[in-house]
């Protein structure tokens, strides 16, 4: 086995050293009855050449990015990646390191988590961010149960209808065993949550208020009236994010005295990958840092008064509290974080603003193009949007997208696929575009629009 | 070339020792004082311009305050100093016990970042995204010919994610069953994540207390174990290395109370390919890629924690499940008793990809993988011995815990031999458990190190254990080489009580 360095004589030579007659010997208290002398039912080794040739197999069944023009978002969005992110990840001291427990051999690691945090608390608003979540619909969850340790004693958590399907059921499985209730308040004819009904849905029992901006429809909601239906009764609000680079052109949740920030940073240089690994993000006001889950860098100085970062606040972790610990999460999403860190770095001020500025751009041209056509389409809500909208299909949305696939146009995610059941939501198809839509690819989205006219 | 010499300088000559200090860079990007760079650059916008602040109003920002102006050199440098500022199994034995630090083949990678694979989208068609749909098909046969379990979902996120998974299932079928039960009995030899999990599953935890051996108490775990009981969580071989001998009696009477055994498979590299967890009677199990499959730990994350059942629990596995159908594969969300969904999408695919990437290669060799990883942390032990106190003595399989304890008489404590690797240029042991052994030295050196290397750690160990009694201010001082010095973590967490401690402080306090 090639991930094997010892030799056979090697090996020979650590079993006498250890007293063992055999491997066999090691393995002794292993109940006989189960103990395994034959090799398991797997093929045999692969080498490298025939890994490729299987795996390159596999690769080439799918529809890449790279060869399709993509309209496909829905809480994950297929931005530039710089060129030198992927090849600094691949250096070994990012890629085979671990979690910083020893900060003296893990400044690196540290500093860059340290640049993490900033980034994310720039961007939200807010004053303290974690070292990343597994992904934005588990740090949503975890967002609802920090809220739930803040206030103490409530047991109802508000959602709104605009968040993302996947992150409503997450939170339904997390919470099946709490005793809280969840409420959902639907959205207004714009798009938006209803306000009227999210007042009237939070009461003294609550201990958080959601809402997703831009929401599941790509509709740009009011911080503040999410904020202020909470504050009303003591509850705070949890503002999602999944598309980061609105917040280079629309306000920030902690402008508007949202509580948590939580959701996907993804849209920072990281490949879909077919959904994971991405990076979640959790930041959240001050008071609330010792009820944040998951790891924080903090600054410190080392014995010469050095400047240096080390792991902090680890008394709220798992591995001291145990079943009293803010949550079971261990690790993060480092090299992902990492990654979403370089890419922030090189994008900086201006190309945050810009990336931003074309995306809206992009969408504005589309959405004017489809108002443009008569027939069957329409852009469903009214409110404002930033890089992604519904569009109303008159025709099968199915039929949208195998027109469009003739084109090698993926066309966007069909709502009834987040949430099959809701039948009056099933003429609608989530619609997105980046920096990376060129308008050739507009253009032929919107002609697959006019065949149906 | 030019002459050095004749460049003119009113300065005194920098100091070559200042300036490796200055490259060393301490300090985060935000610190560097620029202004006006640009990293960047995006194709000319092929669309009319909106404007966003006549589009949002009073919700327009004019942008990101504070965030960082460089250029491409100036991040890439920054980064590539950052690195060199880490330690990594690439550059010697990584013997932070537990956390299984083996060689990571860079085949893996290279698959991994195929585009066909790196550049799809989860919400593409099915019809499009067959590659994938196999791998995670093909992925899930190899782990259950591994586990001999029934099916195997790939969506958790982590190992801790799994443990979670496994827990919820756990409940849903007592839940099914018509009572949910209280309890779920953990060793005082667990990880934290175990009893952190029961607690986020909605039961209360009880603890068991370790025989003398260090394995599960049978006396201990029959006092225990009541009907209200739901699930005992186990470890195996536990933290302390050491394989539960009783394994099959301690299934046997946590089935015969109507209990689930879960198996905590973060040490499943142990027995990989030797045993099958679900022969030992494990009912549930989640699995490390990235310690037994070898998958990078990327300064902490992503990891993946597939999780195996058995067939009582195959219904409440999470949504969607990986179906074959017609000449190909398919999604199913249809299965009423799912407990959900963990996560949005399907998984950490890319870890997913590398995982499968390296049992393809091992193949039907894998057991190697845990007979190696055994001998050598047999060997380790075999030196360290006479150096080293060793609180259990039953024999060792991936990983030896040693103790401080005749260091401490010499005023020197596990922390203080940690920190003194670091200068003989290895990654300290694992000390913050397990908590049964109080100044814990927990040594996993993997199946991935030859016996030069495994020596050179040895010998480390052994000339630290005789500076303890020669010169212990020389322990107790580490580390003398690495880029910062001990570092104070007391105060990192004492000033974080002062705002802007985790992030700068941004705006003025709000009332």
């Amino acid at each position: 086995m090639r991930y094997i360095p010892n030799s056979p004589a090697e090996r020979e030579s650590l079993l006498a050293a250890v007293g063992a007659a055999s491997i066999d010997d090691l393995f002794a208290t292993v109940p006989r009855a189960v103990y395994r002398k034959e090799p398991p039912g797997l093929p045999p080794p692969a080498s490298e050449i025939e890994v490729r040739r299987d795996m390159g197999r596999m690769a080439a069944k799918n529809a890449h990015l790279g060869d399709w023009t993509s309209f496909l978002g829905a809480g994950l969005y297929s931005h530039h990646a710089p060129a030198f992110v992927s090849q600094l990840l691949l250096r070994g001291e990012f890629l085979t390191s671990y979690t910083p427990y020893q900060p003296e051999v893990s400044q690196g690691t540290l500093t860059a988590i340290y640049e993490f945090q900033t980034h994310m608390a720039l961007l939200t608003g807010m004053d303290v961010a974690n070292a990343s979540m597994y992904e934005g619909a588990s740090a949503f969850v975890e967002a609802v149960l920090m809220a739930e340790r803040l206030t103490k004693k409530k047991t109802k958590v508000v959602v709104s209808a605009g968040l993302h399907p996947e992150y409503r059921q997450c939170l339904r499985t997390y919470l099946v065993n709490f005793p809280f209730t969840i409420v959902e308040v639907p959205l207004a004819a714009d798009g938006t949550t209803d306000a009227g009904a999210l007042a009237a849905a939070v009461d003294d029992a609550t201990f958080a208020v959601s809402v997703q901006s831009p929401n599941v429809f790509g509709v740009v909601e009011s911080w503040k009236v999410a904020a202020d239906a909470a504050h009303a009764h003591g509850a705070l609000a949890i503002g999602v994010v999944n598309e980061m680079f609105s917040l280079a052109v629309l306000e920030a949740p902690g402008a508007s005295e949202i509580d948590i920030a939580c959701g996907e940073a993804a849209s920072f240089g990281l490949a879909p990958s077919f959904g994971g690994p991405l990076v979640g993000f959790l930041a959240c006001r001050d008071a609330g840092k010792r009820q944040i889950p998951g790891r924080l860098a903090g600054r410190t100085t080392d014995a010469d008064g050095k400047p240096g970062f080390c792991l902090t606040l680890s008394t709220r972790e798992q591995h001291i509290r145990r079943e009293r610990a803010t949550s079971n999460i261990c690790t993060n999403q480092g090299l992902f974080a990492l990654a979403a860190t370089m890419t922030l770095s090189v994008l900086g001020k201006q190309g945050l603003r810009e990336t931003a500025v074309q995306c809206l751009s992009k969408a504005e041209y589309l959405k004017a193009g489809v108002e443009a056509i008569p027939g069957p389409f329409s852009v469903a809500f009214s409110g404002k949007t930033f890089n992604e909208f519904a569009l109303r299909c008159g025709v099968p949305v199915d039929e949208v997208l195998r027109r469009a696939e003739e084109r090698k146009i993926l066309a966007g995610v069909p709502y009834a696929r987040l949430e099959p059941a809701a039948a009056e939501r099933r003429d609608l198809l989530l619609v997105a575009v980046t920096e990376r839509t060129p308008r050739s690819g507009l253009d032929a989205f919107l002609d697959t629009l006019r065949s149906f006219s | 070339m030019s002459d050095h010499g004749t460049l003119p300088s009113a300065q005194p000559p920098l100091r070559a020792d200042a300036r490796l200090d200055q490259r060393r860079h301490f300090g985060s990007l935000f610190d560097a004082p620029r202004t006006g760079r640009v990293g960047v650059l995006l194709p000319p916008l092929d669309v009319p311009e909106a404007d966003p602040a006549a589009l949002y109003g009073k919700a327009h920002r004019p942008g990101v305050a504070g965030e960082v102006e460089a250029s491409e050199t100036d991040v890439v440098r920054h980064f590539t100093r950052l690195s060199q500022m880490n330690f990594a199994i690439d550059t010697a034995l990584y013997s932070l016990g537990s956390c299984t630090m083996k060689h990571n083949p860079r085949i893996n990678e290279e698959i991994a970042r195929l585009a066909g694979f790196n550049d799809t989208h989860p919400y593409a068609p099915e019809h499009l995204s067959q590659g994938n749909l196999e791998l995670l098909y093909r992925l899930e046969e190899a782990l259950k010919v591994l586990t001999g379990f029934s099916r195997v979902t790939l969506q958790p996120s982590a190992g801790a994610n799994g443990e979670l998974t496994g827990a919820l299932m756990i409940r849903a079928a007592h839940v099914k069953a018509g009572n949910a039960r209280k309890h779920v009995l953990v060793p005082d030899s667990a990880h934290g994540t175990n009893p952190a999990t029961a607690h986020f599953a909605g039961y209360s935890v009880i603890e068991l207390a370790s025989s003398p051996r260090g394995t599960l108490d049978l006396a201990a775990l029959d006092a225990k174990l009541t009907d209200d009981v739901a699930a005992l969580m186990i470890t195996v071989p536990n933290t302390l290395g050491v394989f539960e001998e009783n394994i099959l009696e301690i299934a046997k009477r946590v089935h015969a109370k109507g209990a689930y055994l879960y198996l905590d498979g973060a040490n499943f590299n142990a027995f990989v390919g030797k045993v099958r967890p679900a022969d030992m009677g494990v009912d549930v199990m989640h699995m490390n890629l990235h310690k037994t499959f070898s998958t990078p730990h990327g300064g902490g994350g992503p990891g993946a924690g597939p999780v195996g059942v058995g067939a009582s629990l195959v219904p409440f596995l999470p949504v969607p499940t990986v179906e074959r159908a017609g000449g190909g594969f398919r999604l199913d969300f249809d299965r009423p008793d799912s407990i959900g969904k963990m996560r949005a999408f399907y998984g950490n695919f890319g870890v997913l990809v590398r995982a499968l990437t390296y049992i393809l290669s091992c193949g039907n060799s894998i057991h190697e993988v845990a007979e190696n990883a055994v001998l050598n942390a047999n060997y380790l032990r075999k030196r360290l011995e006479p150096f080293y106190h060793l609180k259990y003595d039953a024999p060792s399989y991936h990983e030896v815990v040693f103790s401080d304890r005749r260091q401490a008489a010499a005023g020197v404590h596990n922390i203080d031999i940690a920190k003194r690797l670091m200068d003989f240029g290895f990654h300290p042991p694992t000390m913050s458990f397990p908590h049964i052994v109080p100044g814990a030295l927990m040594i996993e050196p993997t199946e991935s190190e030859g016996k030069d290397e495994l020596d050179a750690f040895a010998d480390a160990m052994i000339a630290i254990a005789k500076e303890c009694e020669t010169s212990p201010e020389l322990v107790t001082s580490a580390p003398h080489t690495t880029p910062v010095r001990r570092l104070d973590e007391a105060a990192a967490a004492r000033e974080a009580s002062r705002p802007g401690n985790f992030a700068p402080v941004l705006r003025a306090p709000v009332a």
